[in-house]
């Protein structure tokens, strides 16, 4: 009786053993370990250098920098940093082909895609002034330069008045002429042309 | 991506293929003739007969056969890549099309910083080296630009019609990795994409393709990345607009807004039926005939037409090819394997009798997703087409004397 006790948990002991070795071979054979939660590459970045590189602004303002500026001032900066590849005033001159697109809305007449017809948040115009322009020095602009800036573009395409402020506050509530024409890609794939 | 109002491509280059290699051989018994040195390499050293004196020892880097001299088509702000000149899917790595926004950077890789902030539990910051330690992915895929298409006269090549298409094996690691080592937080719906060029490039992704297929790729056919495509390390968006595989990645911030940037507003956004279609991601399925193509010439007889589709959503699962003007079609063979998201080659064999015709390819994609005529994109989209996410079917026409011509349809 013992005899044969002994035997079957001898049986089960090697049984065990035998799936357990098949389970780990199977693990190692197809290489499926699993990813930690951390690999622990890589360093925590401090708000410093965050901030050194995040200047990016959303459409609700945030983002948005201390400062503000006028048309009046920002026509001065315009003239000086972006006439020479935008254009005198910003507009597009038929037969011309200047080294920047035209950024304000002319005549009738004109197809142009601008700022005043075609640009659906006055944020975006301070986030690209302020990281790509000018052309010939990118990110030289001050903040104020580029409210400036921002507040003479929108005013001359008519968006806002000629004396208003531009800063973090009011920037986000001027809306654009363009803004209730853009619509969100509805192309899904299948037997449809969209 | 161009600017969908730019001039069509400049003439093509009239000398034919069959005229080139023609060249090539007579250039092997006598010197180089001037007339030919514009297309072959000038100071190749033409031997009389190569099996009879000893060949170039082993280098440190190869180069192409004398013979052979593909090149892009550059513009001021983009080179095409010579689709014609292409036996197969993956693209030379330095035959890649090109489009910068300000040019190509020069960045130092010991100094290259990836940094994930924004809604996380840890903002991180990973060097080039850090990238790499992570477990590592390769696929390959096609990268388009979203303005790939130019049409408007009959001497134009594949590379001046189609040449903002490119395809390459890339390497790197799995943003999700990425996503998961600084702990996005569940609320967060959007990350937006900043590039380390002079442009700063931003675009604003659904975080739902991060954590998708989306990858930081190192590594290129092979080697790493080329500076033009990203060096050294840019984002991979496999299916989705050239624009959004951001280049020379730099920051990536986590966010439950997009960001409305410039590039995604102003930029890569086109009419639809009065209104402006935003946020249009996926490249929907297309092919192009590449072979014959302008400015070959054919033969009568046996001509084996080639070509390459491909789709945004998944695989190719079906060719057609016409070759009596879109009268009837006749599916083409795919070469295997297919892969999702990628240029897959397609041949069909025809007998060319003569007569003149046009020759055309359409492409089905695994949604079920028919690659459209331009009248059918018309009547989805309106008039106003604009310049972006066009993918119509195009045609040859081949003439009585074997001369091959882009066929040209107008829609602006």
């Amino acid at each position: 009786m013992q005899g044969k006790l002994r035997i079957k948990a001898v049986y089960v002991v090697v049984l065990i053993g035998a799936l357990l070795a098949i389970f780990l071979i199977f693990r190692l054979w197809t290489g499926n370990v699993k990813e930690p939660a951390s690999f622990g590459f890589g360093k925590t970045a401090t708000a410093s250098e965050i901030a050194a590189v995040d200047f990016d602004i959303r459409p609700d303002g945030k983002g948005l920098p201390a400062g503000s500026g006028t048309a009046d001032t920002g026509r001065l900066i315009y003239i000086a940093k972006c006439a020479s590849c935008h254009g005198e005033n910003g507009k597009e001159v038929k037969g011309i082909k200047l080294p920047g697109p035209p950024l304000v809305t002319g005549t009738a007449k004109s197809k142009a895609k601008t700022i005043g017809n075609y640009w659906p948040y006055a944020t975006t115009l301070f986030d690209y002034l302020k990281r790509t322009m000018p052309y010939n020095a990118p990110g030289s602009l001050t903040d104020n330069e580029v409210y400036s800036l921002t507040a003479y573009l929108l005013s001359a395409n008519k968006v806002i008045k000629e004396n208003a402020i531009i800063n973090a506050q009011s920037l986000p509530n001027v809306v654009m002429p363009a803004k209730k024409l853009f619509v969100i890609d509805d192309r899904k794939g299948g037997n449809e042309v969209k | 991506m161009e600017e969908p109002n730019e001039e069509p491509a400049k003439k093509g280059n009239k000398i034919s293929r069959r005229k080139l290699l023609g060249g090539a051989l007579a250039a092997a018994i006598v010197p180089v003739t001037a007339s030919f040195a514009k297309y072959v390499q000038t100071g190749v050293e033409v031997s009389v007969d190569p099996t009879k004196v000893q060949g170039v020892p082993p280098g440190t880097v190869g180069k192409r056969s004398p013979f052979e001299n593909p090149l892009r088509k550059p513009s001021d702000i983009s080179s095409r890549t010579p689709l014609q000149d292409f036996f197969s899917t993956i693209t030379p790595s330095d035959l890649h099309f090109e489009r910068h926004h300000a040019g190509i950077p020069n960045i130092d890789s010991e100094k290259y910083e990836l940094l994930i902030h924004g809604m996380v539990k840890r903002p991180m910051k990973f060097t080039l080296a850090d990238l790499k330690l992570f477990p590592s992915f390769t696929r390959t895929c096609f990268i388009e630009c979203a303005g790939n298409f130019r049409t408007g006269k009959e001497e134009m090549t594949p590379q001046e019609i189609l040449g903002l298409t490119s395809q390459s094996e890339w390497t790197g690691v799995m943003l999700s990795t990425l996503l998961r080592e600084v702990g996005v937080d569940p609320k967060a719906k959007w990350f937006l994409a900043e590039g380390g060029d002079a442009a700063l490039l931003t675009r604003s992704i659904p975080i739902e393709k991060g954590w998708d297929d989306a990858m930081i790729v190192y590594g290129q056919n092979g080697e790493a990345i080329r500076p033009a495509q990203g060096y050294p390390a840019r984002l991979l968006l496999p299916g989705w607009e050239g624009n959004t595989n951001v280049k020379w990645i730099r920051r990536i911030e986590i966010s439950d807004e997009p960001y409305m940037t410039r590039e995604e507003t102003s930029k890569y956004t086109y009419p639809v039926n009065g209104k402006i279609r935003m946020f249009s991601f996926e490249m929907d399925a297309r092919s192009i005939i590449t072979y014959p193509s302008f400015p070959q010439k054919v033969e009568r007889g046996w001509i084996e037409i080639r070509g390459i589709a491909w789709s945004g959503r998944g695989k190719i699962v079906k060719v057609e090819v016409s070759t009596d003007a879109g009268k009837s079609w006749n599916v083409a063979k795919l070469q295997e394997p297919v892969l999702e998201k990628a240029h897959t080659y397609f041949r069909f064999l025809w007998q060319w009798t003569g007569g003149e015709t046009e020759i055309l390819s359409r492409a089905v994609d695994e949604t079920g997703y028919i690659q459209p005529s331009l009248k059918q994109l018309i009547e989805a989209r309106g008039a106003d087409l604009g310049g972006y996410h066009m993918n119509p079917v195009t045609a040859w026409r081949i003439k009585r004397d074997g001369s091959v011509l882009f066929k040209p349809e107008k829609y602006k």
